[in-house]
């Protein structure tokens, strides 16, 4: 088991040091800093002195520890465009990002399991063809144009809901929420739908499947004979079995609302830092984007080392050391 | 009565009766047939030219459909905010959008095909390496990958360079973000025919690694490749939608359909809801009908389900 983590660890950190590698060349090939960041009318001795004074003058190996040493401390330089610090941008755009990627992943749960479940024991009822064939169009349609239907249907034509931004926010201490005004609770409605409809229809067509699996299986039939009632039979047996490729798709889904958080946020003006990345690609402002590659490497390689313990805990088979396993199922 | 031809020998294979017994498939590739077609003839069956600056005149701007009270019946669809003829820019749009798909997933096809092969074969560190690259890449979200790709590219070339080249800086970028599922597949397809007779027979006579990869162990793994291909073919088109969406796509010069879904959000609010709707329609029925393909032909070719 230690040594599982130690080798997990160690693999995590190269790929963090890659990527930090790969955000540092992206500073020194891309475009010069010094360009992007003064006007047209700074003299060349002006510039050579800000080159100087930012190091760039240094070899590159020393550029690159430095860079290393400060995005370890989560300094990230200044953005081109807004001539901010990076992480106080990111800081300061990151409860807006959480608030809809979190009301999204609940929305996507709650709809997404109930009905992958429901369609996984009813296969071939008329409702489940009905949600299967709606969850098609949902993986089908594009995130963007799905919100901007949903914008279409309730902002142009009723009117109900607003069409963009975030409504009024509340501060709270340090954190800005939108969910204690009516107007910030109406605005997180549609991007939140926006946002959950693909989590949602995949989390639904993977229970789906894997319960198939699961419900073929012998010892599934071994419970029915002896006796059990459907009930446990489903939810006691068959489901807990479904649950561990589950955790792998739920690390992914997260990585995945990230993306389509950039998306979503495009479209309904939300102040997020999807957006704030969005508008950085745009206009080429290298530190945000550098900041950016970093911050989701991170991300995604503790997700992933979270996810592969998780397995290694739930799943027995892969702890059980003789290589026959006895058959058992687990 | 002589041999079965090969159409009777085709009509009769249990794919195509799994082909015939699904109407929702067969509609599928009806509709997704018609939509290549329309896209590949789109000079010759667009009533308009709308990248001709000549032909194109700004006072026939944002008309309505041909069937409203203001349309004009010259322009099916209506017009953008350009004086363009919608449904000739859909047509080329189209175009657009299925060129890069394709290519992106040859492209992805292409790479991830040739380093699963070697990836299997060869083994050793070649093939941890690799893996490792590839499940990395697998656990980040493709339009992630295609965007950051996209946005290094863009600072790389100059504004009007990255707009010339941006066919192949999208195909490179998507097909970037699609090789692995191929590598994957391939690999593990590589390490079972690996040890099968033939393999070692061919190796008995001595022939060079290379040429048992490609002549003998790659036909055989192709399979699977079709099935992946058709649905990543889905995928490729909807990202090369979203990135033109974005902004860092096809530029509105010359619209993808994605480009013009994105300029016609800017007037959704001013009633003009043809310039978002009918492209988004397009992409809708593209993508379902390429999906529902590849689902058939994933479960058709699945030996598990027969």
């Amino acid at each position: 088991m230690i040594a599982f983590l130690v080798r997990r660890l160690l693999q995590a950190i190269a790929v963090m040091a890659v990527v930090a590698l790969c955000a540092f060349f992206m500073f020194q090939f891309v475009g010069d800093p010094v360009n992007q960041m003064v006007g047209e009318d700074a003299t060349k001795a002006d510039r050579e002195y800000l080159r100087e004074s930012l190091g760039l003058n240094d070899p590159i190996p020393v550029q690159f520890g430095k860079f290393a040493l400060k995005a370890a401390q989560g300094d990230f330089g200044v953005s081109y465009q807004h001539k901010r610090a990076v992480s106080t941008l990111i800081v300061e755009r990151m409860p807006a990002t959480l608030e809809l990627a979190v009301t999204a992943a609940i929305l996507a749960a709650l709809l997404g399991v109930p009905a992958g479940v429901y369609t996984g024991l009813r296969r071939f009822g008329f409702t489940s063809k009905l949600i299967m064939t709606l969850s098609l169009i949902g993986i089908s349609l594009p995130t963007f144009l799905i919100g901007i239907l949903l914008i279409y249907l309730f902002a142009v034509i009723l009117g109900w809901l607003p069409s963009f931004g975030r409504g009024e926010i509340v501060k709270i201490g340090a954190w800005e929420t939108n969910f204690l005004s009516v107007s910030g609770l109406k605005s997180i409605i549609l991007p939140a739908i926006t946002l959950a409809l693909f989590q949602m229809t995949f989390i639904m067509r993977l229970i789906r499947s894997e319960m198939l699996e699961v419900l073929r299986a012998d010892f599934i039939k071994f419970a029915r004979a002896r006796g059990l009632p459907n009930r446990a039979v489903h939810y006691g047996h068959a489901l807990k079995n479904t649950l561990v490729p589950v955790i792998t798709i739920i690390g992914l889904q997260l990585g995945s609302l990230i993306a389509f958080a950039i998306i979503t946020e495009t479209v309904f003006q939300w102040p997020g830092m999807g957006q704030l990345f969005l508008q950085a690609v745009q206009v080429v402002d290298i530190p945000i984007m550098s900041a950016y590659l970093i911050l989701i490497a991170f991300f995604f390689v503790v997700i992933n080392l979270i996810v592969d313990m998780l397995y290694y805990v739930v799943d027995p088979r892969l702890r059980v050391d003789q290589p026959s396993g006895g058959g058992g199922h687990g | 009565m002589g041999p079965p031809s090969v159409w009777h020998r085709i009509w009769d294979s249990d794919i195509f009766y799994s082909f015939r017994s699904s109407k929702i498939t067969m509609v599928a590739a009806f509709l997704t047939a018609l939509i290549f077609l329309l896209a590949i003839f789109a000079p010759l069956v667009a009533p308009h030219s709308p990248y001709d600056v000549a032909t194109v005149d700004l006072m026939d701007a944002e008309l309505p459909p041909a069937w409203e009270a203001e349309g004009d019946p010259r322009f099916l669809l209506g017009t953008d905010n350009l004086g363009r003829d919608l449904w000739s820019t859909i047509l080329f749009g189209t175009r657009i959008s299925l060129a890069v798909g394709f290519l992106s997933v040859i492209f992805g096809l292409v790479v991830g095909v040739s380093l699963g092969l070697v990836s299997g074969y060869v083994g050793g560190y070649v093939d941890s390496f690799i893996m490792r690259v590839a499940e990395i890449q697998l656990s980040i979200p493709g339009i992630l990958i295609a965007l950051l790709l996209a946005g290094t590219l863009r600072g790389v070339l100059s504004a009007e360079a990255y707009n010339d080249a941006i066919v192949y800086v999208l195909v490179l970028t998507i097909g970037t973000s699609i090789w692995p599922q191929f590598a994957r597949t391939v690999r593990g397809s590589t390490l079972v025919e690996r040890n099968k007779e033939y393999v070692l027979a061919a190796r008995v006579i001595g022939l060079s690694r290379f040429s048992i990869m490609w002549r003998h162990v790659l036909p055989n793994v192709m399979g699977p490749v079709l099935v992946i291909a058709t649905i990543n073919l889905a995928i490729a088109i909807l990202s090369e939608a979203t990135l033109s969406f974005l902004g860092v796509g096809v530029p509105p010069t010359e619209p993808s359909l994605g480009t013009l879904i994105n300029e016609g959000q800017n007037y959704l609010f001013s009633g003009l809801w043809w310039i978002t709707i009918f492209p988004g329609m397009v992409l809708a029925v593209l993508v379902l009908a390429v999906n529902l393909l590849g689902d058939w032909l994933r479960d058709a070719l699945n030996p598990k389900l027969r």
